[in-house]
């Protein structure tokens, strides 16, 4: 089973056997030499990993269709690709159900209702709406209201107590800045600055 | 110390949540088909000789495997099957998944019929060499059924009630502990209901 094209990319791809011109690096001559070798082999090489997903229908309409509905499905196999750029084999039934589908003339909406029925809401890229996924379409709107909440508390907090300790803060500030100043000038970086020292 | 509470009870509820996400297997997706009617069909059995449909086995429990000769799990899986099938007279129906993989028949040569011999001597011969757990096993060569079923990664097994309603799916093999510890409790549960 082609499990997500992985195997068949890197063991046959130029770009694993490029180290072996670091280690070459004085041998010039030789270098370029194996490098134009390698470059005709990758060119050689290159109609065998060029395997793409072939189209069934010529109807380019269908295949619009088709890549506009399978770019909002996950592939069930390789979890973080669409079903179609996906080349596991099942993600290839799969574009071949939603072509057939297509062809029969069902919208975009029945032939996603088809694969949730069979697959449940992961098939989905964006799950729709409802009291099972609230919290992962609102949650993070909670939680920014929650951090500004927090946020807003903590500076009015702040004020408050900086207004009331404010002529005793003023004076320990000054004091340390004349402080560190006087005894050690030249120890002051970009990163040390006298202030966060207290 | 009571200023870093707070931090520290978020921290811990995080930590609780990630410790959690660790131990959740991604490749498990939980089937929409649970406690509904198992997807009706009609295919042939390994042999030829007859076809079958789930609502054949209607007021009876009984477990559907879905299994491949070149499924490596599935090698794994077998012979806690067989074991099992001995043990219990449940019937376990096998789902010859995709037996015919694009690499055996890369040029598509193959004609329908002659895919069709292929995978049933291919089968025949697997089960003869590994034992035979099943009651029967049909052969769904092009997928389709296993997409009602909501396949994606063999071995996959379902278990359906009398009323033919799936009430368990196990995604990837059945292990012995997996089936002494949540499998057969199903099956007794729903035997005896």
């Amino acid at each position: 089973m082609n499990f997500c094209g992985l195997i068949s990319k890197n063991s046959r791809s130029p770009v694993a056997v490029l180290p072996t011109r670091d280690r070459l690096a004085g041998l010039t001559g030789f270098v370029y030499f194996l490098i134009s070798g390698l470059i005709a082999v990758s060119f050689a090489s290159n109609p065998v990993l060029a395997k793409e997903a072939e189209p069934m229908a010529s109807d380019a309409q269908v295949e619009a269709r088709l890549v506009h509905i399978a770019e909002e499905l996950r592939c069930l196999v390789c979890q973080n690709e669409s079903l179609s750029s996906s080349r596991a084999d099942l993600a290839e039934d799969l574009r071949a159900q939603v072509r057939e589908q297509i062809v029969k003339g069902r919208t975009d909406q029945e032939i996603k209702d088809y694969l949730v029925e069979r697959y449940g809401d992961f098939v989905l890229y964006r799950p729709a709406v409802k009291p099972m996924t609230w919290a992962l379409w609102f949650g993070p709107f909670v939680c920014l209201l929650i951090g500004l909440g927090v946020l807003l508390f903590a500076i009015n907090k702040r004020n408050k107590k900086i207004q009331s300790l404010q002529p005793a803060t003023h004076a320990t500030v000054v004091g340390a800045e004349s402080n560190t100043n006087l005894t050690a000038p030249s120890q002051l970086s970009e990163t040390a600055h006298p202030e966060h020292k207290e | 110390m009571k200023k870093f509470l707070i931090p520290l009870a978020l921290f811990v509820v995080l930590v609780l949540f990630l410790a959690a996400g660790l131990k959740r297997d991604p490749h498990e997706i939980p089937s929409p088909l649970i406690n509904r009617a198992a997807p009706e069909f009609s295919l042939q059995t390994l042999s030829g000789k007859s076809t079958f449909s789930p609502s054949d086995y209607k007021g009876r429990v009984w477990l559907l495997n879905v299994w491949a000769t070149w499924c490596v799990s599935c090698r794994e899986e077998h012979p806690v099957l067989v074991a099992f099938a001995k043990q219990i007279a449940v019937p376990i129906v096998g789902l010859s998944y995709k037996e015919i993989q694009p690499q055996d028949d890369p040029e598509k040569k193959l004609s329908p019929d002659a895919q069709l011999s292929l995978a049933r001597s291919r089968g025949a011969v697997w089960l003869e060499r590994h034992g035979n757990p099943y009651s029967l096993s049909v052969m769904d060569l092009d997928g389709r059924v296993g997409i009602d079923y909501g396949v994606y990664g063999v071995p996959e097994t379902y278990i359906i009630d009398k009323e033919g309603v799936i009430r368990y799916k196990q995604i990837g093999p059945v292990t012995p502990q997996l089936l002494t510890n949540t499998l057969l409790p199903i099956i007794r549960g729903l035997e005896n209901s």
